[in-house]
């Protein structure tokens, strides 16, 4: 099955930029974990380079085999992630106030970062069986909103709200992507309207603070009103050139919150100043108007829709992690891809990259 | 217009992805403008705010809610203390600031150097105590010097007040500071190193009420660490208030009389379950340990024979000895072994296979109904009974009156007891039931174990006509405003599987223990009440051999426990009452007294029958 054109087309490029920014994320990490603190954690530092090395091996397996047998096996692969997704609920790692962790032998995975590349690899299934241009009506949307709702409600009960909206941007984008039919399209967002403040009535008290607190992070101004106050002095009083490698002082005094995981990018831009932060955010950019283009030059509608859902979940992490740090954006628990601790993230993110230089190896290639 | 195609025309992605690439890259300038604004523009004032660490959190710890008596009376709040913390980084420089600091409050400045060294675990902005509760003169001394003494500071929390000291300690409880195991439970998800948690008893079980919410400030501190100023504040919810069912005179009444002994006293309303008084002694004062016990006292306090951190009441498992017989009368009555009217001749001695078992009394107690056995308890009698039943129906009986299992009181460590069968001796030594091993099990001994409180529940379901009743010791817990968030409600345990006719005759029996001429517990009369109730001696010595009812009553440790329980007024019953009396001897002599005054406590009568001159041989 190894053709000679498949090596020509493999992206080296994409290879390299993904490696960049895993080597960025490497020293950003080992800077939050080491510098100064009374308790060093380098041990998480030498834990991600092993995740990195079972990413690599998986994002390996990832463009190797033709990402057209995904087609067939979306289905097993989103109910084995649900059943994961349900067990965490009954036997999952509790830990620092939620339980998100399944215990597999010595390595516990996070099964709502996988579901992530699962949902979207089962709605690029359903779109392109079921291809149209004047957009889909509410009756064929039952289907993706029932794939989407599903793991949302069983992330919600962790408690995760942060992924499970994470997960209705991305089926949303691609929705929008493949288009909803004009009429059907008013008739969602005017019974969102609705129905919204009617959910709210039916919310408990505690259930509004935490939206609440969700949405304006300064009603909370010990825990995440003061996270962000943090980390914009951090990101802020880096300047243009930065304080050096090191030489953060916000992350030295564990004044920073999570400063590791969701909070690692403040790290980084401390240290690293406005123009390391530039050259992040770039790094970023490239990567999703690469993956845009690979989706613009495939000609499969499985895989336009793949390349395209895969390139919105790293824009919206990215967007999302970045806005939060900096203030834009409420404060919930979504890793910067590449750069934030994490195995089941950088694994994820790993083999979603790796199919992105799948289907842009395969282009050429009609099979069926 | 609506169609299907095949395959949707790739140049309709290309210009739906053409769009989409608009949307990112508005994204990302969006992000970079921010980058700009924060690093460039707003740069200069971050940096100056990161140069110090000036935003800090201080966190505002909530009063603890208060404990009351049924009665309203106040037995646990909180105090200010007075601690002297040093924030490292902001004292400058620090060994001079530790030499001035030692000298005013008379310390030496390597003791204190030591404080800052060992505590590794606290952030370099986060203050380091030196010294916790210090008295008015050492704060005033402080306070003034304050501005010679950088990054010292002096900081205010309440802490747990036991007002009546060791009183009741044992349902209360007390607090400690969380450790870095419960740190990592689910159930105390939100709380941080330091913070004061109920260690056991109502402060443990209550504590999501009685906690509260900690508020705090952010604030803006200068080069030395004072407060420039309060950027937000969020007050803290004070703990709700808990109201113990306990009423505080009775408690300390039976408290005084169990002083000296190791035992323990429950009282308890035999109607609904309230728990009117719960005693185990020795006991502690819980006020050691909010200010820090020293590891020589905490040494003796566990190492203690006598265990004064155990709550004997609900933790000590003892065996029931003759108050036991409530439950094979019971079972002998209700399977027909014997009738009200079976007489048993008791010559002092039981003779089983080549084996004898004696009576308590020596010379036997001649013909014995059923009522004249409960009352002058004898062991003949009830060794036939039990004989005639077999260990697995008076295991069944006892079972079903709540022996064997936890009461549920709603504290922590609860003991279950022990009611034996054939089928459990078989699975936990490997043998079978021994038909000499029923005859120590239907008067109390051999496995069987049970806690005062479960002899409590029996005694209160006798008093009840059979009606088992869940104990409880928390009425109700009010939120600082006034409104209930929690009301105790009566929990049925089920019935007594006993007819009326039954409880009768065990009624008429426990009563005469008391009133009869020849019961065991002629001593606990009142005047003007009628009381009943059931003795019991628990012989201590392990009987693995054959002839196990000598008495080794030489040293102390070897001597039997004394158990009474009892319920008054007979008719129309109130108060039901557990005592034991560790190593007491008699339950007539060490145990019954003291339940008779608890009882006389709560009624109001203080005059005990005064023609004790009982005969001694009683048991």
């Amino acid at each position: 099955m190894f053709d000679r054109r498949l090596l020509q087309n493999f992206e080296w490029r994409l290879l390299a930029l993904c490696f960049t920014l895993g080597v960025l994320g490497l020293i950003a990490l080992y800077s939050a974990v080491s510098a100064g603190s009374p308790a060093p954690q380098t041990a998480l530092f030498y834990k991600q380079l092993v995740w990195f090395g079972i990413g690599a091996v998986l994002m390996i397996l990832a463009f190797a085999l033709n990402y057209k047998i995904l087609d067939k096996l979306a289905n097993f692969i989103y109910v084995g992630c649900i059943a994961m997704l349900g067990a965490v609920l009954v036997m999952g790692k509790y830990a620092g106030g939620s339980r998100r962790w399944l215990l597999l032998g010595p390595v516990s995975v996070q099964p709502s970062e996988l579901i992530k590349l699962v949902l979207i690899i089962v709605l690029a299934r359903y779109y392109s069986k079921l291809t149209k241009t004047n957009g889909y009506t509410l009756r064929e949307l039952i289907f993706p909103a029932f794939a989407v709702l599903l793991p949302c409600a069983l992330i919600v009960k962790q408690p995760d709200l942060g992924t499970a909206m994470l997960l209705i941007l991305i089926a949303g984008s691609v929705t929008l992507f493949v288009k909803i039919e004009r009429r059907s399209f008013w008739i969602l967002i005017s019974g969102a309207t609705v129905l919204a403040p009617l959910v709210w009535f039916f919310l408990k008290g505690y259930q509004k603070q935490r939206i609440l607190t969700f949405l304006d992070p300064d009603r909370d101004p010990l825990g995440a009103g003061y996270h962000i106050i943090q980390s914009k002095i951090a990101i802020g009083s880096g300047m243009l050139t930065g304080k050096g490698f090191q030489h953060g002082t916000q992350n030295v005094l564990s004044f920073l919150p999570e400063h590791h995981t969701d909070f690692i990018f403040s790290v980084f831009a401390e240290e690293w100043g406005f123009a390391g932060s530039v050259v992040l955010l770039a790094g970023f950019m490239i990567l999703i108007i690469w993956g845009l283009s690979i989706a613009y030059r495939c000609r499969d509608p499985f895989g336009v829709i793949l390349s395209f859902g895969i390139t919105a979940m790293i824009f919206w992490q990215a967007f999302i992690n970045m806005g939060m740090v900096m203030g834009l954006m409420p404060v919930v628990g979504v890793p910067l891809p590449l750069i934030s601790y994490g195995g089941s993230s950088v694994v994820t993110n790993m083999i979603s990259i790796g199919l992105l230089m799948n289907i842009s190896m395969r282009r050429y290639m009609f099979d069926s | 217009m609506s169609s299907y195609l095949k395959s949707v025309d790739t140049d309709w992605y290309k210009q739906r992805l053409s769009g989409a690439m608009l949307w990112a890259m508005a994204g990302f300038f969006l992000l970079f403008t921010r980058f700009f604004y924060l690093q460039i523009i707003e740069g200069e004032e971050f940096k100056r705010l990161s140069e110090n660490n000036c935003i800090r959190l201080q966190t505002i710890d909530p009063p603890r809610g208060l404990i009351f008596d049924a009665k309203g009376r106040l037995l646990v709040d909180n105090r200010p203390s007075f601690d002297l913390g040093i924030v490292a980084r902001d004292a400058r420089f620090l060994e001079q600031t530790l030499a001035k600091l030692a000298e005013y409050i008379q310390e030496s400045p390597e003791a204190l150097m030591e404080k800052i060294r060992s505590s590794k675990g606290v952030p370099s902005h986060k203050p380091v105590i030196l010294k916790s509760d210090i008295d008015r003169d050492l704060l005033a001394v402080v306070e003034v010097h304050k501005f010679e003494l950088p990054g010292v500071e002096v900081i205010v929390r309440p802490v747990r007040n036991y007002a009546f000291g060791s009183n009741a300690v044992h349902l209360i409880g007390y607090v400690g500071q969380i450790n870095a195991a419960e740190l990592k439970t689910e159930r105390y998800a939100g709380y941080n190193p330091g913070d004061l948690i109920g260690k056991c008893g109502v402060e443990s079980v209550y504590e999501r009420f009685l906690r509260g919410k900690a508020g705090g400030r952010q604030i803006e501190v200068n080069a030395t660490g004072r407060v420039v100023r309060v950027l937000k504040t969020l007050n803290a919810r004070s703990g709700h208030n808990v109201y113990l069912s306990i009423d505080q005179n009775l408690q300390e009444k039976a408290e005084s009389l169990l002083a000296g002994q190791a035992g323990a006293v429950v009282a308890m309303d035999p109607r609904n379950g309230r728990i009117l008084a719960l005693t185990s002694s020795p006991s502690f004062d819980p006020n050691s340990f909010v200010t820090g016990m020293s590891r020589a006292d905490w040494e003796t306090l566990v190492s203690d024979a006598n265990h004064p951190l155990e709550n004997k009441a609900i933790q000590g498992e003892y065996p029931p000895a003759s108050t036991f017989k409530i439950i094979t009368a019971m079972a002998g009555l209700e399977e027909g072994v014997i009738t009200e009217h079976t007489k048993i001749f008791c010559n002092g001695v039981y003779r089983l296979g080549n084996r004898d078992f004696r009576c308590w009394k020596k010379g036997g107690h001649g013909w014995m109904s059923v009522v004249d056995a409960l009352a002058e308890s004898c062991d003949v009698f009830f060794y036939e009974v039990g004989q005639r039943l077999g260990v697995d129906r008076i295991a069944r009986y006892a079972k079903a009156c709540g022996l064997g299992a936890k009461t549920e009181i709603g504290l922590e460590h609860e003991g279950a007891g022990l009611i034996p069968t054939s089928e459990w001796k078989k699975q936990r030594y490997g043998v079978g039931w021994q038909r000499g091993e029923t005859l120590s099990v239907a008067i109390g001994q051999g496995f069987n174990l049970t806690t005062p409180l479960q002899m409590l529940t029996v005694a209160a379901a006798v008093a009840n006509d059979g009606q088992l009743v869940k104990p409880y010791v928390v009425d109700a817990v009010e939120a600082g405003d006034g409104t209930r968030v929690y009301e105790a409600a009566e929990h049925s345990a089920g019935r007594m599987p006993a007819s009326e006719n039954t409880l009768a005759i065990i009624q008429k029996g426990l009563w005469k223990v008391v009133n009869g001429n020849r019961g065991t517990a002629r001593i606990a009369r009142i005047e003007g009440i009628h009381v009943s109730g059931k003795t019991g001696t628990a012989q201590v010595v392990s009987r693995k051999g054959s002839d196990s009812f000598r008495k080794i009553e030489t040293r102390k440790h070897l001597k039997s426990h004394a158990w009474f329980i009892t319920y008054a007024p007979s008719e129309n019953p109130v108060i039901a009452v557990s005592v034991i009396v560790e190593h007491g001897e008699h339950g007539s002599s060490a145990a019954a007294p003291i339940a008779r005054d608890v009882v006389a406590a709560y009624l109001g009568k203080n005059q005990p029958v005064d023609d004790a001159a009982l005969d001694n041989e009683v048991r």
